[in-house]
């Protein structure tokens, strides 16, 4: 039974690490997780930042962004490495798959609806007109 | 406090608005109750995403607290949505927690 959830996770590297290091910090974590048996949906490298606040005395930061597939086993031990390892300023784990399978279902129940109801004339108009606009 | 929201322009307009509705809010017997609707309603966002800090910004003024609900005129669902996205992006330093 394959578990399917789906986490993203954040983390802060220091700013002394340039981006080679920062590259190569986000690989290994990225083996971590597929040695355990997860996979790696999506990478991003969100850049070096200004923190909103001081984080171990340090203003700037270097964030990455996962989004790993797996079950819960994996997010544990990567935690638990993540916490030791001296470079990795901070890390949030966050599962995202219930909240996601939830805003498509509240998105296919409106599409639902609104085939359901079908406006006619210059109220079909109005809604397509906005569909549009908010499609940009 | 709410002469603080009254004096900063942060281009929304519901500042501006509670300005009209309520005079010097606070003063007088009565206080007025705007009608308004949540902007995500409207918009049919369905996910608040704490990665989306510009979003997020217009909801934290000056000293970083999360503006209430009376005043944004959200509904409470996405009310809650978007407090659970803004202390998440504190806590990854997005946002702050308390500016002076």
């Amino acid at each position: 039974m394959a578990d399917k959830r789906i986490y993203e996770i954040v983390f802060i590297v220091d700013p002394g690490a340039d981006d080679a290091e920062v590259m190569k910090l986000s690989e290994a974590v990225q083996k971590i997780i597929t040695d355990q048996g997860g996979s790696i949906a999506k990478i991003d490298m969100m850049g070096r930042r200004q923190l909103a606040y001081e984080i171990n005395h340090q203003k700037e930061g270097s964030y990455v962004l996962l989004e790993v597939e797996g079950s819960g086993a994996e997010i544990a031990e990567l935690e638990r490495r993540m916490r030791v390892n001296d470079r990795i300023l901070r890390y949030m784990t966050i599962r995202v798959d219930l909240d996601r399978r939830r805003a498509q279902k509240f998105k296919d129940r409106r599409a639902r609806k609104a085939a359901k109801r079908p406006l006619s004339g210059k109220a079909k108009e109005a809604a397509a007109e906005v569909e549009k606009e908010f499609a940009e | 406090m709410s002469t603080d929201y009254e004096e900063r322009d942060s281009g929304f307009g519901f500042e501006r608005e509670y300005e009209r509705a309520g005079g010097m809010g606070g003063r007088g017997s009565r206080r007025m109750q705007r009608r308004k609707i949540c902007r995500f309603c409207i918009e049919k966002v369905d996910l608040i995403d704490f990665k989306d800090v510009k979003l997020l910004q217009s909801y934290i003024p000056e000293r970083g607290k999360i503006l209430p609900r009376r005043i944004s005129g959200m509904c409470a669902s996405h009310q809650r949505m978007l407090a659970e996205a803004i202390k998440r992006a504190r806590n990854i330093a997005l946002l702050p927690y308390a500016a002076n």
